[in-house]
């Protein structure tokens, strides 16, 4: 029971990026439990990526194959993590959109507790101990995992994926019969292909001081200068209907923790902050020096954004392009 | 249609969090309570898919001490039409929640439950998909889209990079984002008619659970950094820090 399960996400085929950390959380408790990585990857075939799991921490590489595995399958792969789960110290999933609704159910059919959106794990005293931000990030709960396996699921972004020179090796699981009850049936994605906040290294999120949707550009603009980043938004825009749902960061949004998170026209009302305090740089440009914002961003810029985003963009690619 | 609602009684999202003496829960003095903001998309969803049907029944079951029939008039001032308090002492975590809520709705023959996709206090994400395990039902979680035709359910939740589009058949569990609709205010016929409507009190105890709270902390301030400057002029200075100090760039 020493050993820990990494169940990890897949899109077309391809490893996702949050899977790494998973990888990481759970190397990390295996480390302290004195057993090994099994990292479980569900899909129709062969995933890009999972060959060089060893290197992230994976002491193996499980390969769950079934042709109705391309999509995210609830019944099945609950099933299916379900059926080996049991023999595992414990169990880590992402707190993504598919772990949230995969973990509770495996939770569920192996009747043991479920511990969502951890930001740190260990071992204590042979228990594992989490942490959780509870009441939208204004308070930490700790937690002890007494369940047998330990289920918890870790917030993207939270845990770097780690990098060493071994290799892992590679099995196959079996995948148990199962009831389909639940249907994916496609995965509509937007016109452009665009990172999302709870993902993304950088988030450049816009609000309501850029006056009209079309000004949005501006962010986009400073987004792209950046590389990868993601543009994200405040309630207030979002209730607009200027951006989608999808990107509004806070309380009844996305919680981001991002190296960089870049507030421009967003006043920081406390339900905006709870979705973004735990970036670990926060950049704020404001036109009023007292806006609650500058209470957490490390870095402010009191002006006009229409002013000061251009040419910040304007130097944050040069400073990209000296690189 | 049979629908079942269920709504947890959670502070208010501008509560400043105390720490209570207890060291492992909130100050509960001074705390406004309202029904889970989530929740508040399930019970709209419920009342206006039985307006559709043009028949059925609504019941809001919540969980909680005595006070969460606040929170259940709440939901019978909106146009549930009846509530069941499962009452209890203390709390415990997801599964056991699941549990009490599977027992209950499980004699109920219900078409459709509805819950939120996660509580505002505890942020388990949890509590839907379990009820549907531990009930056999198909579920579906985190909706922003949801339609009901002829026993089938089409709804659609938000993933990283897009949106899924899930199906399944009655009876099932579903789990509500923001965006699958508006929910309504309680009107003041609502409220005068929440007071005569039923409302059912079962005891119930919860197991101990498998999650040992040990502490409750506030969060380490961010401090409070630099006003780098005023205008575009202080540009540079903020590349600059972005780059030596911070190391971002
Ligand atoms: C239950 C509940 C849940 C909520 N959940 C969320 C949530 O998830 N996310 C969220 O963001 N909010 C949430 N809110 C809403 C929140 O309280 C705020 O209303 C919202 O965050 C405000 O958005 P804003 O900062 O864009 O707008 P405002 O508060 O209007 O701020 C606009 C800012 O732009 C600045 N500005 C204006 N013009 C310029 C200019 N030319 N140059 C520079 N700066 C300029 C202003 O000084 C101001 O600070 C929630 C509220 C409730 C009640
Ligand atoms: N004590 C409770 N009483 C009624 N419903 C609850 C309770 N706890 C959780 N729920 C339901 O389960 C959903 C998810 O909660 P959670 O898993 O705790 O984040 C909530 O939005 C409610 O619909």
């Amino acid at each position: 029971m020493a050993n820990v399960l990494a169940v990890l996400e897949q899109r077309d085929g391809a490893l996702r990026k949050v899977s790494h950390e998973v990888v990481a959380a759970a190397r990390g408790l295996a480390d302290g439990l004195g057993g090994t990585v099994d990292a479980l990857v569900m899909a129709t075939g062969p995933v890009s990526g999972a060959e060089a799991l060893g290197a992230s921490g994976a002491d193996r590489v499980l390969a769950a194959a079934h042709g109705d595995f391309g999509l995210y399958h609830p019944d099945g792969y609950a099933a299916t993590v379900a059926s080996i789960a049991g023999s595992y110290g414990a169990v880590v999933f992402a707190a993504t959109a598919q772990g949230r609704d995969l973990s509770p159910r495996v939770a569920a059919k192996l009747g043991v507790a479920c511990a969502t959106d951890v930001t740190a794990c260990a071992v204590e005293g042979g228990r594992v101990v989490v942490t959780r931000p509870v009441y939208a990030g204004k308070a930490l709960q700790r937690v002890a995992v007494t369940g047998a396996p330990a289920v918890l699921s870790v917030r993207p972004n939270t845990f770097p994926a780690l990098k060493s020179d071994k290799a892992g090796a590679a099995e196959s699981a079996t995948v148990p019969d199962f009831t389909a009850r639940v249907t994916v049936k496609e995965i509509k994605a937007p016109a452009e292909a665009t990172l999302d906040v709870t993902e993304a290294p950088i988030v450049v999120s816009g609000g309501r001081g850029l006056k009209e949707p079309d000004n949005f550009k501006l962010i986009e603009e400073l987004a792209a200068a950046f590389g990868s980043a993601a543009v994200g938004a405040s309630r207030a825009v979002v209730d607009a209907g200027w951006r989608e749902h999808g990107a509004q960061v806070g309380q009844t949004g996305k919680t981001v923790s991002p190296s960089l998170y870049v507030a421009v026209g967003i006043s920081g009302a406390i339900q905006h902050l709870a979705g973004m305090r735990t970036s670990k740089v926060i950049v704020a440009i404001n036109k009023d020096k007292d806006a609650p914002i500058f209470k957490v961003a490390d870095y402010g810029i009191v002006g006009d954004l229409f002013e000061v985003v251009p040419k910040l963009t304007e130097a944050v690619r040069q400073a990209r392009a000296e690189r | 249609m049979r629908i079942a609602v269920c709504v947890k009684r959670v502070p208010d999202t501008t509560t400043k969090i105390v720490i209570g003496g207890d060291g492992s829960s909130i100050d509960e003095s001074g705390v406004k309570f309202v029904p889970n903001p989530y929740d508040e998309y399930a019970i709209e969803a419920a009342i206006a898919l039985k307006e559709k049907a043009g028949a059925g029944e609504t019941t809001v079951v919540s969980l909680g001490k005595e006070t969460a029939q606040e929170t259940i008039r709440t939901a019978l001032a909106m146009g549930i039409d009846k509530g069941v308090l499962l009452k209890c002492a203390g709390s415990a975590d997801g599964l056991e929640v699941a549990k009490a809520i599977a027992a209950e709705l499980g004699g109920g023959s219900y078409d459709l439950v509805l819950m939120g996709k996660m509580a505002v206090d505890d942020y388990n994400h949890q509590v839907g998909p379990m009820v549907a395990e531990l009930m056999g039902l198909p579920c579906i979680t985190a909706v922003s889209s949801l339609a009901v035709e002829g026993g089938a359910v089409v709804a659609e939740r938000e993933i990283e990079g897009g949106v899924e589009v899930v199906t399944c058949q009655l009876p099932a569990v579903i789990t509500t984002d923001k965006g699958v609709n508006t929910p309504r205010l309680p009107s003041l016929k609502g409220i005068m008619a929440a007071k005569k409507k039923p409302l059912e009190t079962k005891e119930v105890t919860l197991g101990a659970g498998g999650l040992e709270v040990l502490g409750l902390s506030l969060p380490p301030e961010r401090q409070a950094g630099k006003i780098v400057g005023e205008g575009a002029d202080a540009v540079p200075a903020l590349i600059e820090l972005l780059r030596n100090e911070a190391k971002v760039l």
